[in-house]
């Protein structure tokens, strides 16, 4: 089976919609396809790098478990938006999970770097 | 070129169900190849046989289906995302015991891997977002 890069974009808030969930699968899946996955919080997606998620308060099952298992399916490359951490007043130290923090420049050159881009 | 395109968005909820089916049938009118439409979450609502808008308004699930007919389109629809939105065939309607399944004929049910497998062999994947 032939190798390409696969970046999975996230931009939308982890509970607001199924997009978040939606994302990881396609992340996990294209993993056990053996290709090399990289993850990309943008926008209101850096809300899903949270600790201390509850969303059992609101009938939904916890993002964050699924955020931990990344790395035994060799998922390890996760970059954030500098621009988007700091419009929301949070920096990378606030965060469940260790992340590349990235500016605009750099995002622009992930985005060219990779053969395939799933938007979430 | 060959392309795979993921549909996300609902009929009539969001124009990128829309978009979706225009550009498909542009790019093939083009000449160019659609390895797969994958749709997912949202987008599950495209193959619904049970979708009845007014006679003046698009018709998405039979627009898809015009160019299963004509072009031999591969649709496949997420099945976690599909049987959880009440968007399924008969086989899954009778494991969940359902009175009858809604999927619009020519629209398959399978997984991920599906779309993980159109990436690969297409030389590009478009997104029409929820």
């Amino acid at each position: 089976m032939s190798t390409k890069s696969f970046l999975i974009i996230n931009r939308r808030p982890p509970y607001a919609s199924n997009l978040a969930r939606e994302a990881l699968d396609s992340a996990l899946t294209v993993a056990v396809f053996e290709q090399p996955v990289a993850i990309l919080f943008l926008s209101d997606a850096v809300y899903q790098l949270l600790p201390d998620q509850q969303p059992a308060a609101i009938g939904q099952k916890s993002l964050a478990a699924n955020l931990q298992v990344l790395p035994m399916y060799d998922i390890e490359q996760l970059y954030v938006s500098a621009r988007a951490l700091a419009e929301r007043g949070l920096s990378t130290d606030q965060l469940a999970v260790p992340v590349t923090e990235l500016d605009d420049d750099a995002v622009q050159t992930l985005i060219k770097q990779h053969d395939v881009v799933l938007n979430f | 070129m060959i392309f795979t395109i993921v549909v996300q968005g609902a009929p009539h909820s969001q124009q990128s169900a829309d978009s979706a089916l225009r550009f498909a049938e542009a790019a093939l009118a083009a000449g160019h190849q659609i390895h797969r439409v994958f749709f997912s979450g949202d987008g599950v609502h495209n193959g619904s046989d049970l979708a009845t808008p007014q006679q003046d308004e698009r018709h998405l699930p039979r627009g898809w289906q015009a160019l299963v007919e004509k072009h031999q389109l591969d649709l496949v629809v997420c099945i976690a995302a599909a049987i959880r939105r009440g968007v399924m065939n008969d086989a899954e309607a009778r494991r969940h015991d359902k009175a009858h399944g809604n999927l619009a004929d020519g629209f398959n049910l399978s997984g991920l891997g599906q779309l993980a497998e159109a990436a690969l062999v297409s030389d590009r994947v478009l997104t029409f977002g929820q």
